[in-house]
């Protein structure tokens, strides 16, 4: 009895739906919607940006470079500057991770559309499909590949990436990690980190299923 | 603004054990006490996996893994366990983090060079390991230090959290700012860490420009054969 524990059971039960704010489920639900908004209004942002990149060339470049910036800067100044706009919200954690979304889905968007072989696209307006169509039922079909492999890299590591968000209030799951820290109490810093990583898990396999459901002809061509 | 005239020109900051000077050049430790040793193991191991063929699973599995595990929680976990009485603990989950994205560039490296330019260096009558030293090492060059660029960027903002858990270096402005409502620290802090971030990105550039082969980064167009 006079050794910590790496895990309390206990301790996880009593908190895990106190019906208060900080119990475990609702820090939960926090941070599926903190690291779940990031990923999608990422790709909202990205597809657009990346469109516009593909159709003139010479956008590219330099966008690619300020994206690079921004990927490059940390997550904890970056909450810092945003906290005289936004306060001790949760805007501020998902702002920037908006921002990191961005930055890697505009070279998947990119790279998926430009692998496009010419051919495909030329038959497509060979059979009619105005450019519209051709963007929606072809182009955005055959690269959905590429985009949802850097989808996956931004669910898991908004996912993560949210838990930093705790050192200003605002992390979700990882607001168990100041809370562990502050207490001496180990308990809370393990049901974290067990629980992010199977959320990053859950998010990632959903996103696997996805792409086999959107490419079946990628597995007509596994198994022939 | 005014927070940041504050906090720069405040000389008590720039002297002493929390001065500028001192806590950039902590950061600058911290940044490279946990850049070379995973360099140091993601580098050959790389080489050897994406050489051989063998092992790729690991690569594919601990880049994954090291995406999901929160940095946070693996510092927090880590010095309650082991504590602070030294730096070393620490730098545990630093190393660690840095490990995967070196070892899967590294990889993705030596795995992606052209099987032409293979096959040519041992029909040169290369061995296998000048094959991977004198062709696929430099080939691939271009994708080993994107590796070391994205954990350079992973190390950077990990310290900068770890200073929660009382490690030095720049965070700390931000982390006792914080605690402290000190403004001006936590947004010198923040530009400082900003700056630094950026500084290793350029310098990461510049080894770009220096080290890797006209002939590979297309700097230089080779000839057309007729």
């Amino acid at each position: 009895m006079d050794e910590e524990p790496l895990v309390r059971w206990d301790w996880i039960a009593r908190n895990w739906s106190t019906g208060r704010v900080g119990s475990i489920s609702s820090l939960l639900v926090d941070h599926i919607v903190m690291s779940g908004l990031p990923i999608v209004l990422g790709l909202l942002a990205a597809l657009p940006i990346g469109l516009a990149c593909v159709r003139w060339r010479r956008l590219y470049q330099p966008t690619a470079g300020v994206m690079n910036v921004i990927y490059a800067l940390p997550s904890l100044p970056v909450f810092m500057f945003l906290l005289p706009l936004t306060g001790l919200t949760k805007a501020t954690v998902i702002i920037p991770l908006t921002f990191y979304a961005v930055a890697v889905l505009i070279p998947a968007v990119v790279d998926g559309m430009t692998a496009i072989p010419d051919h495909v696209r030329q038959s497509a307006v060979a059979m009619g499909f105005n450019p519209l169509r051709r963007l929606l039922q072809v182009d955005l079909v055959l690269a959905m590949p590429v985009v949802l492999a850097g989808l996956r890299v931004v669910a898991v590591s908004s996912i993560s990436l949210v838990s930093v968000g705790a050192l200003i209030g605002q992390g979700g799951l990882g607001n168990l990690f100041t809370d562990a820290f502050k207490r001496d109490f180990p308990t809370p810093a393990v049901v974290g980190i067990a629980l992010i990583v199977a959320l990053a898990l859950v998010a990632d396999g959903a996103l696997v299923f996805l792409q086999r459901m959107l490419t079946p002809w990628a597995r007509v061509r596994r198994s022939a | 603004m005014n927070w940041l005239i504050e906090f720069f020109s405040d000389p008590a900051n720039w002297s002493g054990s929390s001065g500028i000077p001192v806590r950039l050049l902590e950061h600058l430790e911290f940044t490279l006490a946990a850049l070379l040793p995973a360099a140091l193991i993601a580098i050959p191991l790389g080489l050897l996996i994406g050489h051989t063929g063998r092992g790729a699973l690991i690569v594919v599995v601990s880049a994954n893994l090291a995406r999901a595990l929160p940095t946070l929680g693996l510092l927090v976990l880590i010095v309650l366990l082991l504590g602070t009485a030294t730096v070393l603990p620490v730098l545990i989950p630093l190393v660690v983090l840095a490990i995967p994205p070196i070892l899967v560039n590294t990889y993705e490296g030596i795995r992606g060079v052209d099987h032409d330019l293979r096959d040519a260096a041992y029909g040169m009558g290369l061995r296998g390991p000048q094959v991977l030293v004198r062709v696929l090492v430099p080939v691939a060059l271009p994708l080993i230090l994107l590796g070391l660029r994205l954990a350079a960027i992973q190390v950077v903002a990990t310290a900068t959290v770890a200073s929660y858990v009382s490690l030095g270096g720049l965070g700390r402005y931000i982390i006792d700012g914080l605690a402290t409502k000190d403004y001006p620290s936590v947004v010198g802090g923040s530009v400082l860490v900003g700056g630094f971030a950026l500084a290793m990105q350029g310098l990461f550039a510049l080894a770009d420009r220096l080290l890797v082969s006209p002939g590979v980064s297309r700097r230089v167009r080779t000839a057309k054969i007729r």
